[in-house]
This record gives C-alpha cells, sequence and structure tokens, in this order.
C-alpha cells in the first residue's frame, strides 16, 4: 500500500486509474500515520506553486513529508509534485519548496509556445544509467508533458533530462527520493512501465 | 523535439462511436473503449470524444464512457460536446477526462473559459471553434455580447473594427447552421485571454470535403494566437495531414473518418511524417 497525498490540488484521477492498472495499492490520505505507514508515497499535483506549497502547510504536511523522505522510503513527485521538492520557486513570485533537492523552478522564456505541451523525447543521463527507475527506459522514449515552469537543478540529480528550448530535467532523483516533470500516468506504456519501475523499488 | 500531435476524434452517441454526415445515416462502429485501444496501439497521441447523444437523459451513459477511456488508455484526452456549464467541466474531469472542450456553451457565456481555467488550469480549457470563411466584414453586427450577464459585456466583446488582413473567418454555431456574427481569428484571441489552453479550428468548409485542412486559417491563427492550435476539418490524405504541420503550422492534426475506415493508419501515416522531418512520436 502506498499514500497518495490529499491536499486538494487538481485532479488526480488518472494518476489513481494508473496505479490500478499496474497493480500497486494506493490510498488518498492527508493523515500522518497512514502516511507514516505507507511502503511510499506519490506527491501529486497541478496548478500553481504557491497555491500548493500553502495547502501543504495547512495540511501540516510539510515537516512530515520532509522526515518521511529523510527515511529512505520510495517517494515520488508527479509534475507540480516534483517541482515542490526544490528549494525556491520563481512561479508568480518567490516561493519556498520542500527543499529535498537542490535547485529551483523558473519559467520557460523562450519563443516557442509556453505552457510545454505535448509529448516529448527523454535523455537519460549516463551516469544513472543503472539506477533502477528507468531499468526499463531508454533513450528518446517519449512522455507527455503540460509545464510552463521547469527545474533548474543539479546535474548530480538528474536522471534524465528533456530539451525544448533548452534541456531541462525531466526525471530526477537522489537515492529513493524522485521527481517526474511529465505525467506518468498519461504517456502510454512508456509511463506505466516507469511507475512499474517505482512499484518495484518498494519493497 | 516537442512531437506534433495526430488526434483520432470520436463522435458517441448512446454509449457508442458513431459515424454519420449531419446526423442523417449514422453508422455504429464500435464500441469507445475497443476503439480507444486500438487508437493507442497505433500510436495516436490523444483522442477527442464528442458526446453528439441527442436526448438529455441518455448524457449519464457519456460520463460512464469516460470512466471506462479513463480507466483503459493512458493517453491524454478531450472530451466534449453540450459543455455549457462549470459542473460538465467538473463532472467530466472527475471521471477522468484530462481536457474538456468547449464550443458553443462559450460562445453563450464566454466566462465559462474563465472559470474553468481558474478553478482547473488552462491546461484542461480546450476552445473548439466553428470556422466558415467570409468574404468581406462589412457585414458584422454592431453588438455581438447580447447574452453576456451585465456588467461583463466589455471583457468578451469581440471587436470587429480591430480586425486584420484578409481573408476572414466566422463563428458559427450549431453544426453551422447558426453565424454569430464573431470573427473567428479575433474569438480565438479572446479565448486565450480568458484562459484557453488550446485551441481546436474546425473549418466548416472543408469538412467532410476531404481536400485537405483550411491553411489559411491555421496560418492566420498560429500568427495570432500562443497556445497550441490543432487543425480540424478535411483531411483526406496523407498529403493533407503534412501540410497541415508543415504549411499550416499546426501543433496537432485531428481528423475522424480516414482514421476509423482506416483509408489512413497512423504508424504509416507517422513514417511519412518523419520522412518529411516532422517530429512525431515513435
Amino acid at each position: 500500500m502506498i499514500a497518495i497525498i490529499d491536499y486538494d490540488v487538481g485532479n488526480i484521477k488518472s494518476v489513481c486509474n494508473a496505479l490500478d492498472k499496474i497493480g500497486l495499492s494506493w490510498v488518498l490520505t492527508r493523515d500522518p500515520e497512514t502516511i507514516k505507514s505507507a511502503k511510499g508515497i506519490i506527491l501529486p499535483g497541478v496548478g500553481a506553486f504557491e497555491d500548493a506549497m500553502q495547502s501543504l502547510i495547512d495540511h501540516h504536511l510539510v515537516t512530515l513529508l520532509q522526515q518521511e523522505i529523510k527515511t529512505g522510503k520510495p517517494f515520488l513527485g508527479i509534475c507540480l509534485g516534483m517541482q515542490l521538492l526544490y528549494e525556491r520557486s520563481f512561479e508568480n513570485g518567490e516561493f519556498k519548496g520542500l527543499g529535498v533537492l537542490k535547485g529551483d523552478v523558473v519559467p520557460f522564456q523562450t519563443e516557442l509556445k509556453v505552457p510545454h505541451m505535448g509529448w516529448n523525447a527523454l535523455r537519460i543521463n549516463e551516469d544513472f544509467r543503472d539506477h533502477p527507475i528507468v531499468k526499463n527506459t531508454k533513450n528518446d522514449d517519449y512522455v507527455y508533458f503540460v509545464h510552463s515552469y521547469y527545474v533548474d537543478g543539479l546535474e548530480e540529480e538528474t536522471i534524465a533530462y528533456c530539451t525544448y528550448d533548452r534541456p531541462f530535467s525531466a526525471l530526477a532523483g537522489r537515492d529513493n527520493l524522485l521527481g517526474m516533470q511529465f505525467h506518468p500516468e498519461k504517456s502510454g506504456d512508456i509511463g506505466l512501465r516507469l511507475l512499474q519501475s517505482f512499484k518495484e523499488m518498494i519493497s | 523535439m516537442l512531437a506534433k500531435r495526430i488526434i483520432p476524434c470520436l463522435d458517441v452517441r448512446d454509449g457508442q462511436v458513431v459515424k454519420g454526415t449531419k446526423f442523417q445515416d449514422l453508422q455504429i462502429l464500435g464500441s469507445p473503449v475497443e476503439l480507444a485501444r486500438f487508437y493507442n496501439e497505433q500510436s495516436a497521441d490523444e483522442l477527442v470524444f464528442y458526446d453528439i447523444t441527442a436526448s438529455f437523459e441518455n448524457r449519464g451513459i457519456f460520463l460512464d464512457v469516460v470512466e471506462t477511456v479513463a480507466q483503459e488508455i493512458f493517453i491524454p484526452f478531450t472530451v466534449g460536446g453540450g459543455v455549457n456549464t462549470l459542473e460538465d467541466f467538473t463532472k467530466l474531469l472527475k471521471r477522468g477526462a484530462d481536457k474538456v472542450s468547449v464550443n458553443s456553451g462559450a460562445v453563450k457565456h464566454p466566462f465559462l473559459i474563465q472559470e474553468a481555467a481558474k478553478k482547473f488550469g488552462s491546461q484542461c480549457v480546450v476552445l473548439s471553434i466553428d470556422a466558415k470563411r467570409v468574404d468581406t466584414r462589412q457585414d458584422y453586427p454592431a453588438e455581438v455580447d447580447g447574452s453576456l450577464e451585465a456588467g461583463k459585456v466589455d471583457t468578451c466583446k469581440v471587436d470587429a473594427n480591430a480586425a486584420g488582413a484578409d481573408p476572414a473567418w466566422r463563428v458559427f454555431t450549431k453544426g453551422g447552421r447558426n453565424d454569430t456574427g464573431m470573427d473567428a481569428i479575433l474569438w480565438a484571441k479572446k479565448g486565450v485571454a480568458l484562459g484557453a489552453g488550446e485551441i481546436v479550428i474546425n473549418s466548416i468548409d472543408q469538412d467532410g470535403v476531404k481536400k485537405g485542412y483550411d491553411i489559411p486559417l491555421l496560418q492566420a491563427l498560429q500568427r495570432e494566437v500562443s497556445v497550441p492550435v490543432i487543425a480540424s476539418g478535411g483531411a483526406g490524405s496523407v498529403e493533407d495531414i503534412i501540410e497541415g504541420f508543415d504549411i499550416g503550422g499546426a501543433d496537432g492534426c485531428l481528423a475522424a473518418s480516414i482514421f476509423h475506415h482506416k483509408e489512413i493508419l497512423i504508424p504509416e501515416l507517422k513514417k511519412a511524417l518523419m520522412d518529411k522531418g516532422i517530429p512525431v512520436r515513435r
């Protein structure tokens, strides 16, 4: 059983459906005891950084999540849920994130259309070729993105890149902590394989 | 590189995917889930479902369809048809749709776009426009905002005088029978300003004719709006779709009958696009 963090942001129906599909049982919760006893955690999220962070604060989830990440429990942030893992975001101001990965969330500044929306290709950082999350993923596998801000993070915490106007961190992580800027639950078989790999990281 | 999208469009009536012209001789093509699965295997990048159910009582069936598809198919899908209220948005998204497309509902109440974008995010608000080419702009009605709520009129008013170069297109509703008097490009811009995250532009002139998308219309939209533009209406061949991307600049190309009747198989289409240097998802 894993915990999907319930903090009133966006539509998480697709995430739940995809977990059902790969046979990973989940509970949608914000109860501290349930979260602590879960074998893994998914932090979903759609919408604005400030609202989402405020919602985590309001539900007393910030310290709890930071502690749970420290235990080494498999943890996956999806889309905005990934961005929340970083130190700061510059989405409509400057806001503090959970700060468990190093880097900032910054806006695309490009002639290309923003949001970056649609299917784009992953390129795996060779240093992470043996990471369990990408064991069934290869270079140029396409995944589905919808975002206007991207993570400007460390090379050594970037498992896979995507290139829009510039390369950015599409799949990040350290130890058992992972963030996916794309939506694995909407990325067809490739996305399901990534979730399957996450499932296999949960003992 | 961001891939150009191939999007099959499925009309759903009373729980079945149907195909017919002008609501006559409707032919049942199969179950939505089966077809969605087929298109997923064919590497379609996205699916669009339109509810064309005639009776109000049967509209619940469409919600069940949305839910079943969402449990089986893990690529983005858009739903539309008869979306008039924020509650319609909520219902469809709760059942698992990723985006909701509004058409005449937004013409009647432009603020629906804004409310939905605020509540759910622009990424799930698609403005679908049925556009018809007109020769001149002179006969634009002075007022196009009759049905708007008082006090909100200015924000959504389409300014006919601010029009650019020829040719021009007008927004139609009711399956192309009702001329709204609104300029299609201006309406698209207004829609984006209100929060629409994507435009689907359906050419009434080209629809069903299979002679290609309305390229000047696509080009005009590409110049004027900053969000993805999906071409609809007119694709009859692989070449038409290449033209939609290459010359029209579309971000996605939508088609129905050529895919349903297997006149074009998506893997072959994608190979042809790749050969032309157009980026597609493999």
